[in-house]
């Protein structure tokens, strides 16, 4: 098993103390879903953009993801979900942060219907990112997540 | 000049001496057009000009390198294949909808498999939950294949199975279901795409790593060329590749390296080039800049041509003449405005057809939001039969051939590929197929892939290219496309044959056949298609069979690399 890449725009080093920290968060797919293009380009414009990126990649399980917010103390969750399995995995993910005791909220990207939105909304999902979100559109609630957390 | 006997302005035909190159050209291809039977159609424009089936300068269409086409006479024999990929549901469901197609006059059944059996996972795996029969249909053990063509003649259909991780597995279920419905494995006729380097590459449905999966593709050419002589054992497929984010002359050059690589790992197995080259197939991508596309295929057909000629020896004809399947761009379907999608598909589809595929998938309207509804693939199939009868396209053989634009953007795309290729022969010291192994292990082609992705994400995020309804001409998003749901059902339908399936077998026979097949896949002298087979005969399912093999070839992970 290959450790996550972890990966940021700036060195730890250069980190002036009176700015804040980065936003950390660790992106993954759950499942079985093999659709990792968007996933890719999220993380490379959510690093431009100066947020710290936990990549997990493919074929995560919640167990393995919860285990990556605790070693790299992330502030939240991105999941990309592009098989129609939205209404079951992403609520599990939820459930499994609030059953580990943690207030890490998850993003979900990818393919979600619009009637599927409420559900996700009512399950606990931080927010929905659909396909043509931009760049500073993924960046700006990827950090509204982080700061809804403190 | 034009070709054959109706006059065209221009033709300067008249004037070559008898002996001249040119002059020769052109007499084989008439000779070979006379020969090929023609469709019934009128070959004029709608304003009643008779047109000639070929236009332009030699090598004619049918004439090496196949530039312009394999066949001397393209689409006036026949148009190409209407192949539309599904699948849903328990086997059941799906054998219902075969026989509907069959009833219809239908002779081609195309297999979607669901995530968990593209994985090698049974239906009860932890992995499945939510996937069983959702984007295809469950198959488990021998049972559900033959519940898949129950009351279907095997030796009367050609069948497409859609399957690259366990395609030995599958293959053996079908064979084995022929033989129950009483026809023999050498009857059977298909494609399988059985194309496992890609997925290492782009579509990420691996099981194994590289090396005995390439052993167990290999192990398939051998045995289909022994025993199948109407099976094609590898469809080698850029679809993905593209879809993953590469650019054209990346599918391109990705793609048909790995076919180079096929060629290499079949020979050194000890097969002759001539042996098993004319049943390889290529899948390609047809996406949106409509020139490029075009001039991609001219060029993969060039370069295969070439190359199995030069390279590896081939003399069969068929051995060099590059035959694809294509679909229209998933990838390039938008969830905005989701009707304009209908006018990017018929695009794709017309650039397909003018760079002269011998099928074709056109994607439905409604796919990036979810399954296709059956309305939205009705106007997928009816886009291409506008495409056939009524635009006039299919009448002449690579229309587009000699314009000047075509033939520099054939030209730039068959350069970017050999550099490409210079550069994976180098890595593998004069072996592509070493080359592709280091490719993938050091990221090379995950990483080429994911920058282009990346490069057109930036370029569409700061406006530089416009997506219609994405960034620009936004209003009028209605967002009410209806969209397919799949019963939840279907995965306690499945679970419960699956554990029937175990309790009715004899799990001595499983055990003594799945140890033989880990005995056979520690020796790579053997051909594991038999031990497979007798594993499917005892009802070992899927998961199974995947297991024992892992047990002696490892199980790949992917490095995590942005």
């Amino acid at each position: 098993m290959t450790g996550p890449a972890v990966g940021t725009a700036g060195s730890q080093a250069e980190r002036d103390p009176d700015r804040p920290e980065p936003v950390r968060v660790v992106l993954a797919k759950l499942g079985l879903d093999g659709h990792d293009r968007g996933l890719k380009v999220v993380a490379r414009m959510l690093r431009d953009a100066g947020l710290e990126v936990i990549y997990l990649g493919l074929r995560q399980t919640t167990e393995s993801i919860l285990l990556a917010v605790e070693q790299e103390d992330a502030d939240v969750i991105g999941l990309s979900i592009h098989n129609g399995g939205h209404l079951t995995l992403a609520p599990r993910m939820v459930e499994a942060v609030r059953a580990a005791g943690m207030d890490v909220p998850v993003v979900v990207g990818g393919i979600v219907p619009d009637m599927d939105l409420e559900r996700l909304s009512e399950a606990g999902v931080f927010a929905v990112l659909g396909p043509g979100a931009s760049a500073t559109e993924v960046a700006e609630v990827v950090r509204a997540a982080a700061a809804a957390r403190a | 000049m034009s070709l054959p006997d109706n006059p065209v302005p221009g033709g300067a035909e008249s004037h070559d001496d008898e002996d001249s190159p040119r002059a020769r050209a052109e007499a084989q291809w008439r000779t070979a057009f006379e020969a090929a039977p023609l469709r019934d159609g009128t070959f004029e424009t709608m304003s009643g000009v008779p047109l000639a089936a070929v236009h332009g300068d030699p090598p004619y269409p049918g004439q090496f390198p196949y530039t312009r086409g394999i066949y001397p006479s393209m689409y006036r024999s026949r148009l190409w294949t209407m192949r539309l990929f599904a699948g849903m549901g328990t086997a059941a469901d799906t054998n219902l909808r075969f026989k509907r197609l069959l009833d219809a006059g239908g002779t081609g059944l195309s297999t979607a498999f669901d995530m968990p059996t593209l994985m090698g996972r049974d239906s009860d795996h932890p992995w499945a939950v939510g996937e069983v029969g959702r984007a295809g249909v469950a198959v488990d053990t021998v049972a559900d294949m033959e519940d898949l063509f129950a009351g279907i003649d095997l030796g009367g259909v050609s069948t497409s199975m859609t399957i690259n991780g366990p395609a030995n597995i599958l293959m053996a279920m079908y064979i084995v279901t022929g033989e129950r419905g009483g026809t023999d494995r050498s009857l059977l006729s298909g494609t399988i795409q059985n194309d496992i380097l890609k997925e290492y590459q782009a579509q990420k449905e691996y099981i194994f790593p590289p090396r005995p999966s390439v052993r167990l593709v290999t192990d398939l050419i051998r045995f289909t060329t022994a025993e199948m002589p109407r099976w094609h054992p590898v469809s080698i497929s850029g679809y993905h590749i593209r879809e993953a984010g590469s650019t054209a002359a990346q599918e391109l050059a990705f793609t048909l390296a790995n076919g180079f690589a096929y060629v290499e790992a079949a020979m050194a197995a000890g097969l002759d080039v001539d042996d098993f080259a004319g049943r390889l197939s290529f899948f390609f991508n047809s996406h949106i800049d409509f020139f490029e596309e075009i001039g991609k295929y001219r060029a993969a057909r060039r370069i295969w041509a070439r190359w199995m000629r030069d390279r590896y020896g081939a003399r069969n004809e068929r051995s060099l003449q590059l035959r694809f399947h294509t679909q229209t761009a998933g990838v390039s379907l938008t969830a905005q405005q989701p009707e304009v999608n209908i006018a990017r598909v018929a695009t794709q589809a017309l650039a397909a057809v003018l760079g002269g595929t011998q099928s074709l998938h056109t994607d439905s309207y409604d796919e990036a939001l979810a399954l296709p509804t059956e309305q939205a693939a009705r106007i997928a199939l009816r886009t291409q039969q506008v495409i056939a009868h009524e635009t006039g396209a299919p009448s002449v053989a690579d229309p587009l051939g000699g314009s000047a634009y075509v033939e520099w953007m054939t030209d730039e795309m068959e350069r970017r590929a050999t550099e490409v290729f210079d550069h994976l022969d180098k890595l593998g010291e004069g072996s592509i197929l070493e080359g592709v192994y280091e490719g993938i292990a050091n990221g090379y082609f995950v990483g080429e892939i994911a920058d282009s992705a990346y490069r057109f994400e930036r370029e569409v995020n700061a406006g530089r290219r416009i997506i219609v309804g994405v960034n620009a001409y936004t209003e009028g998003d209605d967002g009410d496309t209806p969209i397919l749901y799949i019963d939840d059902d279907v995965e306690d339908q499945q679970l419960a044959r699956l554990a029937g399936a175990k309790q009715q077998r004899d799990s001595g026979a499983v055990v003594a056949a799945l140890e033989r097949l880990a005995a056979g896949a520690a020796d790579p002298t053997v051909n594991l298609m038999e031990p497979i087979i007798d594993c499917v005969r005892v009802a070992a399912t899927e998961g199974e069979i995947v297991h024992a093999l892992e047990g002696v070839f490892g199980t790949y992970t992917e490095p995590a690399v942005v």
